[in-house]
Parts: C-alpha cells; structure tokens; sequence
C-alpha cells in the first residue's frame, strides 16, 4: 500500500471501466454470457434428450456414454480442437461447456422423470391428461428438485470453467489470471477469484430460490 | 351401462390377458370383477376407460364403442381410483380433487369449491385441502383418491383394488363409506378386487374370472354362494361359504322372547338358567347366571331386522348364554332370541 504499485482498491477503480476493451466491467459481463450461454442452452438440449432416452429406452445408455466421454476430455484440447472450426470466439469455449452441460443435465432428467411414481404416471393418463399435459403438469414439476440439483452443479462448474478459456483468449475474468501471470502482480488474481466465487455464490442462491417457488411441497415435506 | 362384447386382450409374446368376455356392467349398480392375481381382472377394467385397447371386440358405454372417443376426452368422463390412491405428490389435496374440473377447463374458483363439498361428502374435514397427500394417512389419501374420482361428477366410477393396501379395520370403514355414497349417487361401478369378501359386501353383482381371463360365473352375491356354478368358483369362495351365505337371510322373521329380561339391580327368578339385565334406558347391560347375582357376562347384540343371521349368530357365540339380544337403532333391546329360535330360522334358511 502506498508508494509503488497501486493497491488493490485503487486498481479495481482504475480498471473498472477503461472504455476499452478488457475492463473488468467487460470482463464480467463477458464471463456472464460465456457461462450463462451453456446452463440455459445445456437445459433446452438435455431436456428433450432426455425425454427421448426415457421414450426409447435402448438410447439413454449410449447417449450417456457418449456424454461421459465428452465430459471426460479436458477442456484445453477440446477448445484448441475447436478453433479450427469456431476460432477465437467465445463459441470455441461455449460449445464444450454445453456438452458439459448435457453431460449432467441428461441423467439429471432421466433420473427425475423416472422417478416420478409408477401410479402417480397411471392416474394421471386415468384422468384424461394429455401426454404433452402430463408431462408438463405432472412429470416435470415432479422431477424438478433433481433437475435443479443438476443445474446447480453445472452453474458452478461452467461459471469456473469459462475462465479456462483466457488461454486461447477469450476467457472472460480468467483473462485477469493470464495477465497477472505475464506480469506477477496480484490485485488482478484477487478481484478474478473473488468475482467468480460471487457469481457462482450468486447463481446457486438463484437456483435455490427457484427451486423453492417451484416446489413448495419439497419444503412442506422436509418440515413434518 | 357398460357392455363387454367377446372382448380379448392378446399380448404380442401370444399371453391371452382376457378371453372372449362378455359381460354387462348395469347402470346404478356396483359390478366387482373378482379373481385370482392373472385372471385379467385389471386388464378388463383398463380397456374401459381405453388405457389398454382390446385384440378383439367391443365395448360399449350407453351403447357407444368407447373405440370411437378420443382417450383423454372419454377418461374425463369416468372417474377411476387406483390401490395406492396415485394422488399428485406436487398438489394440494384441493388441487389432486379438482383435477378432472381444471382438465375440463372450468375456472380456478368453481373447481375449487367443488373440490371442497367433494371432500366434505367422502367424510374429510375441508381444511385438509391446503395439505399435501404425504400429510394424510393411508385411509384419508384412498377418501381423496374417489373424491378426485368424483369431482366432474361422472357417471362410471373405475375402482381398481382402491381398499387392498389399507389395514382391516380402515378397510372396512371405506367399505361402508362407499356403500353410502353409492346409495346417495346411484354410479354405474366396476370395481375390481382378489378379495371374495369384499365382493361379496359390495357387489350387486360379481362376476367372477379365472386364469387366463375367462368368465367363470357372474351372479348376485347371494346366487353366487348358494349356487356356484363351478368347482373353480365353489373353491375360490372358499370354506365358510355356508356361513357367509347367512350374510343375506335376515333377522326380520327370528321369533324373540320378551320375558327373558330384567332389570338391573333386580334378583333373577324363576326356572331361566340365565337373564338378560337391562339398564334404565333399556339397553342390554348383561347376563345374570341363576345363582350368581351381580355377576354381569357380555351380551352379543344384533340390530333386529337390519344385521343379518350371521350377525345374530356371531352375537349367540359372543354370550356366556348361548342367546343373541335384538336391539332397534338405538340399542334399546327389543328381545332375545334363543339357541332354539337360531336354530329354527337356521333349518329355514338351508331348506328355503
């Protein structure tokens, strides 16, 4: 503090809002979008997936196994595998997210719909649902606290994830740890880490607010 | 009325779930299908309301093939009640009642309200509508699940095994409930059970099913236990089939003695080896042993007129003096009958 190289609140506010291109603020809002992006594209493909593997049974195995791998490749080579295609975008980082996504997602809904009980199912056709009402009305609702336990894992991991991305360039408040690595220098590690540990903090808080005006019968439920 | 027409249901590894039924389910009353666990029972009962389609033939509500109604449509208009009651885990008791009502577009408020005089009518307190169904015990959930049956008022009812995974005395209770409700709404019934007591109690008529979904004999209950048609029938309805047969001769025509009683706190007199005492009111406060004054043993009492010979004789066994006490409604004695008078209106009910 002092003399020398500015403190940590003094960087912040000189960086904050450079109007150019790498400020934090940008930084932020792109890291937002990056890990944003897949949870909620990552749900809309993982759901009809899903569906589709509770339909046709024989599908959810390879489905599954084919997201495992995905999920087991280390995201470095898959990005740099990607550039080819996609190029220094923020696609390039986006896209191996989703599958990380769908990797969790998937099982997440399987597992949710199949739990909803074998009677419950029954008298719901018993009483004139329709299939696509049923599903809406009935199976969703129900196998909601797993899928929003899985969203939970993939908002957290994704918001982490995306600042692997920094290495080919586009990494959002990750970048701050390439620079600070170029230049030892350690406001930028910190205001990093603490922003992405807030996002994510803020993001599973979201998650469980939801969940909580979603499925008010879970909390009636754990209090008796 | 509900028309099987040589219904078969035939799975594709060629198992034979239902075979060439015919069967008639009559307007207003109560139809059991009754039969060992394989006998297509269920199986029949779903291809009414079209959750399973038959391999061949037909069946007719009010004369038209169900086959010509869209499912979801022709499901809202017969109410139907599965064993584990299938209530909606995620709704609140009002809202699985209200179900068929929301599925039929009516608003939040009337389908509400009939969700509520629904509950009231299958004996539960209104206020349990804000629960959710794990809040409610077993015999309450089954009460929510015909309520549901009933919300949209439908004039078939779909009962499959509704009372089998509920204890006895619970068991019973809903046995009479519906009984009740069945007197005050006059539904065309079909419910399915493996329990030939409960077919008995409840059917107008039984029809009962064998292994690989035939027909063995459909009847009266009373028909039923006089004259089974087979040995596969006379076996299923089991060994106290005289017995349960007693079930439909009525206490009405039992001759009962009126000097057999005193008043309690009185001395018994005279030659009668036992006495009945009466309290002030007139109800039966026990039997006096000649000999043995202020020593009061348990008297059976039987509804004179209403309960049948087989309660008269259960309430016999029950007394240290062999006689069972006739009560009116409210269980004022109107007089005993005999192990003689018993034995008469027995011998009647095997000649006649």
């Amino acid at each position: 503090m002092g003399d020398g190289p500015p403190s940590l609140w003094e960087w912040i506010a000189r960086n904050w809002d450079t109007g150019r291109a790498g400020s934090i603020r940008d930084l932020l809002s792109d890291h937002l979008l990056m890990s944003l992006v897949p949870i909620v594209a990552g749900l809309a493909l993982a759901l009809p997936l899903g569906l589709a593997c509770i339909r046709w049974r024989w599908l959810y195995q390879p489905t599954a196994a084919v997201f495992n791998v995905l999920y087991a490749l280390p995201s470095l080579p898959l990005f740099m595998l990607l550039i080819s295609v996609t190029g220094l975008s923020p696609v390039t980082v986006i896209i191996p997210l989703i599958f990380y996504a769908m990797a969790v997602l998937i099982p997440a809904v399987v597992d949710g719909i199949r739990a909803v009980p074998e009677h419950v199912r029954q008298s719901a056709v018993a009483m004139g649902f329709t299939p696509l009402r049923r599903l809406v009305q009935v199976e969703l609702p129900i196998a909601a606290p797993v899928v929003i336990a899985g969203l939970r894992v993939v908002a957290v991991s994704s918001i982490s994830l995306v600042s692997v991305g920094a290495l080919i360039g586009q990494g959002g408040l990750g970048m701050l740890f390439t620079r600070a690595y170029q230049n030892p220098f350690l406001p930028p590690v910190v205001v990093g880490i603490g922003l992405i540990v807030l996002l994510a903090l803020v993001a599973d808080g979201l998650l469980v607010l939801a969940q909580r005006l979603l499925t008010p019968w879970e909390r009636a439920r754990r209090a008796t | 009325m509900i028309t099987f027409d040589a219904v078969t249901k035939r799975y594709p590894d060629g198992t034979v779930a239902v075979d060439r039924l015919g069967l008639e389910a009559r307007t207003g009353e109560i139809t059991v299908l009754v039969g060992p666990s394989g006998c297509g029972k269920t199986t029949s009962l779903r291809m009414i309301n079209r959750m399973i389609d038959p391999s061949e033939g037909r069946i007719l509500l009010d004369g038209a093939p169900v086959d010509t109604v869209d499912p979801p449509v022709l499901r809202r208009g017969i109410g139907y009640v599965i064993q584990q009651a299938g209530l909606f885990p995620h709704r609140k008791v009002v809202d699985n009642v209200a179900t068929v009502p929301y599925l039929l577009g009516w608003n939040r408020k009337r389908a509400r309200g009939r969700a509520m005089e629904l509950l009231e009518r299958v004996g539960l307190d209104p206020a349990m509508g804000e629960r959710y169904p794990f809040q409610l015990s077993g015999g309450q959930q089954q009460r929510v699940g015909v309520a549901r049956a009933l919300a949209a008022d439908p004039p078939v009812l779909l009962m499959d095994e509704p009372f089998s995974a509920v204890d006895p005395v619970v068991r019973t209770n809903l046995q009479d409930e519906l009984i009740r409700l069945q007197a005050e709404l006059n539904k065309t019934i079909v419910f399915v059970t493996h329990d030939i007591d409960e077919a008995i109690k409840l059917g107008d008529r039984v029809a009962v099913l064998r292994v690989g979904g035939k027909l063995a004999q459909v009847a009266d209950p009373k028909t039923l236990l006089t004259e089974p048609a087979d040995d596969f029938v006379r076996e299923f309805l089991g060994r106290d089939r005289g017995i349960r047969r007693l079930q439909f001769v009525s206490t009405g025509g039992l001759r009962l003695r009126t000097d057999l009683t005193v008043r309690e706190g009185a001395d018994g007199r005279g030659d009668e080896p036992w006495l009945l005492a009466l309290t002030a009111e007139g109800r039966a406060a026990g039997w006096l042993a000649r000999g043995r004054p202020g020593e009061l043993g348990p008297a059976g009492t039987f509804r004179h007129g209403r309960d049948s010979m087989r309660a008269a004789l259960d309430a016999a066994l029950l007394s240290p003096s062999g006689h069972a006490v006739a009560v009116d409604e409210q269980d004022k004695v109107v007089g005993v009958a005999t192990r003689q008078a018993l034995d008469e209106a027995l011998t009647e009910a095997v000649h006649g």
